[in-house]
Order: structure tokens, then sequence, then C-alpha cells
């Protein structure tokens, strides 16, 4: 069983988020690099089918250069070998680049699975796993919260709105994981050592057949801003059956909510 | 003229209000972008639904009517969308960003090989294009986002685009349409989920607890204010990862990022990562015993108290206020 797994290098969920002076991006200066937490669930569910049913588990990110970081704590955790696509064409890629290239370095691995967070933590966008799913000609199941594998096809539950879904695909497919599909496992020691002596393979655009207007961005962000300040709060005084009376009268009157 | 195009989304053989939401901001667009209106329907018993998606202000829908789409398939999904896409070269293409919407959506996009902006908030039309907003880092920060080429394709968050009043004499016209229903991943069973009735992206009112609850076992505080309110259950982070309750309920950049009305936070201090799920809700409450509980910067009215005490008097009297209204 071969399983990729797509990751992607994001900021720390704990991160303030400031405005670069390009107005269009965010500030990098302070900020504490993740894997992005969908995409631990993902190396997570790979490693388990892997000690399961045997096989390998092949990490691949398209980033900078400080993503390969991302690819170390992927490997610590236990993943068998890694790819990094960089190259100044992909800077300022959208999802849809990014998923070319994901798809351009996936396509020659034969993979049986390749599993994906059910998105990146920052862009929020919820794209790369469909993107990728029908450039690979695969079946997909998105924000997985349980995956069970048969002989060539896999029983998959997925939870949408007030409802609990159960999906059967075959094999290969991509699989996108939801928080509630496992617990991560902490990178141990000895795994951190390991890691350091794996490969991690390094493939540019010409290795992946692209050229820059295969990567033209199509939706472009022009402008970049911090949400608009709250009003500021209005504390309620006194005891407790005064201030439940009077935070309903505020909902009801001034709000006009309730 | 060009066109937009909507995807009319049925669950349970109804069409789900943000699809209604997404026909009446196409409509909304569709003047200055001096553009028709189009929606799709697909699904088993779809073609009585195409009179109420009309009456949004679709001008003509295309209806994929079959039993073999009694249960969602996603490539099924694309390829009629695809299809209709390949006839009708739309100018945009609006989805709402439902579970549904969400999966389907980039498979597409990668069909039409065209930039999908996801989960946007406000359209606007500048130059005879589209220009969306959309929040980024779960809400700490907003984007304003162009595209290249067409279709123009956006995903909508339900809930924030103003449903137009239908017009049930509205004319419009039905194109029948079949699809090759083949797929590899297909929907097997559907139960009704953990989540709670009230959807949480959906809900207009939203309580949510958080550590200052001291356990599990007090968590039916903040259910029995949400019940009297007629609201759905969230929760912090820290309650999810102790196993109070369910990830489904988690709000905030891990979890759900809402935009109801109303905003309850009983005993959540308010660390960055769920103030970025629910600070653009319209009017948020804070609840906690901590005046300088961070919560309290993005709140509009604080009570500084025991939860213990606040929640069940406020669920009190919250039954009262109904019941004296109705």
């Amino acid at each position: 069983m071969k399983t990729v797994v797509c990751i992607k290098q994001v900021p720390d969920t704990e991160s303030r988020i400031r405005v670069a002076p390009d107005g269009r991006s965010i500030a990098e200066g302070e900020l504490n690099w993740i894997v992005s937490p969908y995409d631990e669930f993902a190396i997570e569910e790979a490693l388990r089918i892997k000690e399961n049913k045997g096989g390998e588990v092949v990490l691949v990110t398209l980033g900078a250069d400080r993503a390969q970081s991302a690819l170390r704590s992927g490997l610590a955790m236990g993943a068998d070998s890694a790819i990094h696509l960089k190259d100044p064409l992909f800077d300022g890629v959208d999802a849809l680049g990014t998923a070319k290239a994901l798809a351009a370095a996936i396509r020659p691995l034969s993979a049986d699975l390749v599993l994906t967070g059910q998105q990146g933590v920052g862009g929020d966008n919820s794209q790369v796993p469909g993107l990728l799913a029908e450039m690979l000609d695969l079946p997909q199941v998105t924000m997985a919260v349980k995956i069970e594998l048969g002989e060539g096809k896999a029983t998959v539950e997925r939870e949408v709105e007030g409802a609990h879904e159960v999906w059967e695909t075959s094999l290969p497919a991509v699989l996108s994981a939801q928080k509630g599909l496992n617990e991560p496992r902490y990178a141990s020691l000895k795994g951190i050592m390991a890691a350091k002596k794996k490969t991690i393979q390094t493939m540019d655009a010409a290795a992946l057949g692209l050229k820059a207007e295969d990567l033209a961005a199509k939706t472009r962000v022009v402008a970049l801003e911090l949400p608009p300040a709250r009003p500021g709060v209005k504390m309620i005084p006194g005891d407790v059956d005064t201030q439940v009376g009077e935070l309903l009268r505020l909902l009801h009157e001034e709000a006009k909510v309730l | 003229m060009g066109s937009i195009l909507t995807f009319a989304e049925v669950r349970d053989g109804k069409v789900r209000r943000a699809s209604l939401e997404a026909v009446s901001e196409a409509r909304r667009l569709a003047s200055p972008l001096g553009a028709t209106v189009q929606a799709v329907l697909i699904g088993q018993g779809t073609a009585p639904l195409a009179a109420e998606v009309a009456s949004y202000g679709a001008d003509r829908v295309h209806v994929f009517d079959d039993a073999a789409l009694a249960s969602y398939a996603t490539e099924v999904w694309a390829r009629a969308l695809g299809q209709v896409i390949t006839q009708e070269k739309p100018a945009a293409v609006l989805i709402p960003f439902t579970a549904m919407g969400k999966d389907v959506a980039p498979r597409v996009a990668a069909r039409a090989n065209a930039g999908l902006v996801s989960d946007v908030v406000k359209l606007e039309v500048k130059d005879g294009r589209l220009e969306a907003r959309r929040p980024v880092y779960a809400g700490k920060a907003f984007a304003t986002v162009r595209w290249e080429g067409e279709p123009q394709m956006a995903t909508l968050r339900p809930n924030v685009f103003a449903l137009a009043a239908p017009e049930a004499s509205r004319k419009f016209e039905t194109v029948t349409a079949r699809v090759d229903t083949t797929a590899r991943a297909r929907v097997v069973s559907v139960q009704a989920g953990a989540g709670g009735k009230v959807e949480l992206t959906e809900a207009q009112i939203i309580v949510s607890g958080g550590r200052g609850l001291k356990g599990p076992e007090n968590f039916h505080l903040v259910e029995e204010l949400a019940a009297s309110l007629g609201a759905a259950v969230g929760a912090s982070r820290a309650v999810v990862d102790a196993g109070w309750v369910d990830h489904q309920y988690q709000v905030g950049q891990t979890g759900k990022t809402v935009s109801p009305t109303l905003y309850v936070a009983a005993g959540i201090s308010g660390a960055i990562q769920h103030l970025a799920g629910m600070s653009s809700s319209k009017v948020i409450v804070a609840i906690n015993k901590d005046a300088d509980a961070p919560i309290f910067k993005v709140a509009d009215y604080g009570i500084v108290g025991d939860v213990f005490e606040v929640l069940p008097r406020l669920t009190a009297a919250a039954a009262e206020y109904r019941d004296k209204r109705h």
C-alpha cells in the first residue's frame, strides 16, 4: 500500500496576522510555521494504514525553502520519504496551479491512496483535494472522519450539515481528512533523529513538465486587510437578575436580534 | 449576453436555502453584468423544484432528474455541472459553500480550468468583472480577490447573502438534461448526525460553551440556553479537545467559522483561534467570570459573572420572554 500525503506549511493557528507592506499578503516576520493541522490527521492516517497493511508513506509539499521543515516534521512522525516542489514559478500560484504541480508530482508514483487535509489552515480554500482528484482522474471523498480500507476499495464516513454520510469508493482515491479522523502522534526523539537521514527530493516546474503558462494564477488577491474593529463592549452591571433582564432588553430593543 | 450559472443543491427533496441565496445574489449581479441567470438542479425528483428556483431569479433552469441520481456522487454532479458550463459558457458560476458545494466545486473548476474563490462573503461588479471578498485565516483577515479568465467561479458562504423576495409568476425556461451516472465513489447511506438539530454554520443564534463550565456534566447549561433561544450549540477548542463534546460543535480556526446574528459565549476566555471563528457575528454576548478575558474585546454586551448562576437564569428569562411574545 503506497500512500501519498499532500501537506502544507501554514502559520501557527495561535498567530496574530499582520498585513505586509504590499497590502496583499501577510507579514511573515514573526510567524511560527507548522504543518496544517488537518494535514497532520492525513499523515497519521497514512501511518496507521502502513502499520496495519505494510507499504510506504510519501509526503509531498509545494512551498518556499522553509516548507522543508514541515516535511521533516512529517518524516519524524514516521513517513518514509518526501518530495518538495519548489520553484520561483510557484510564487503567487493559486489552488489550481498548486494542484497542477501536485498532480504532476503524484502521477508517476502509482499511489494506492492520496490523502490530504480537508483544508489548508489560513487560505481556508478546501480546493486542492477535489482539484487533485479530477486532475488525477480519481474518485474522491472529502472531510473524512473515518476510513476503512478493503480490497481495492474503502468505506469512508463524513459529517455534513446535520447528517452523517457513509461513502464507498474504489481505490486508488483521493481522501481528505477532517478533525475527528484520528489523534495525530507526536514525533519521538528516535523519529526526529531518523528523519534527519531520510531523503527529501526537490523538484522544480521543469522537472514536473510545467511551464509558466500552466501555472498562471486564475485568481489573484488584490488587497488584504484586517477585519473592521468591533464597536466595543457594553458591560452590564448589577446582580444576576438585573444583568439577565437588562441583557434581554438590550438584545431586543437596542441590538434588535431577539 | 453572458450568464451567471448557479448550482441549486437539493437535500431531502428540498432546495437548500443557501442555493436560493446564490440564485438571489446572481439575480442582483445580473443587471450590472448584463447577464441572465441560470440554475442547475441535479437529483431524483428535481423537476418539480424548477419553479421555486426560478422564483428567486433564474431565467433558465437545467434539470437533471433521474432515479440513478438518488444518492450524491461527486463525479456525476461535477460532470453534470461541467456539461452545462461547456454548453452555456457562463461568465460566472456561483455554488453554495455547503458540504456538497465545497465537495463538488473544485472538481468542476478543474474540468473548466477555471479560477475558484472559496467561501465568499461579498461580491461586486467592477468594470464588468466580479470582485470577491472572503475571510482568510478563519476571519483574522479579509482578502479582496479578482479572477483571470472565465468562468469566474465562487463558492458563497451560507447565511450571508440576502434572499430575494420570490416571485411565483416569474417566467422561466426549463432545459431537461441527462448525464452519465457512473461513479467510483458515492454515498451509500445517510444517518442523522451528532451535530444537533440546528446546523452551526446556518444558525441565526449560537450559544457556545467553554472551559468555564468546568466539566462535560455541566454542558447541559449551554444546551438548555440554546434550546430556549432556538439556537445551535457551539464549543471552544479546549472543551472539544478535552472530549466533552464532539468536534462537530467546535467554533474557531480548526472548527467552524460562523457569523450568526447573535453569538453567546459562555465561559469562553477567547483564545485567538476561537475569536477568529466567530468575530464576524452581528452581535456578541460574553459571559465570563474574568473581567479581563479577551472575549470581552470582541463582545457587544458583557456580563462578568458565574456561568453557573447566569446561564440557568438567562435560560428561564429567555423562555419567559419568548412565551410573552407569542
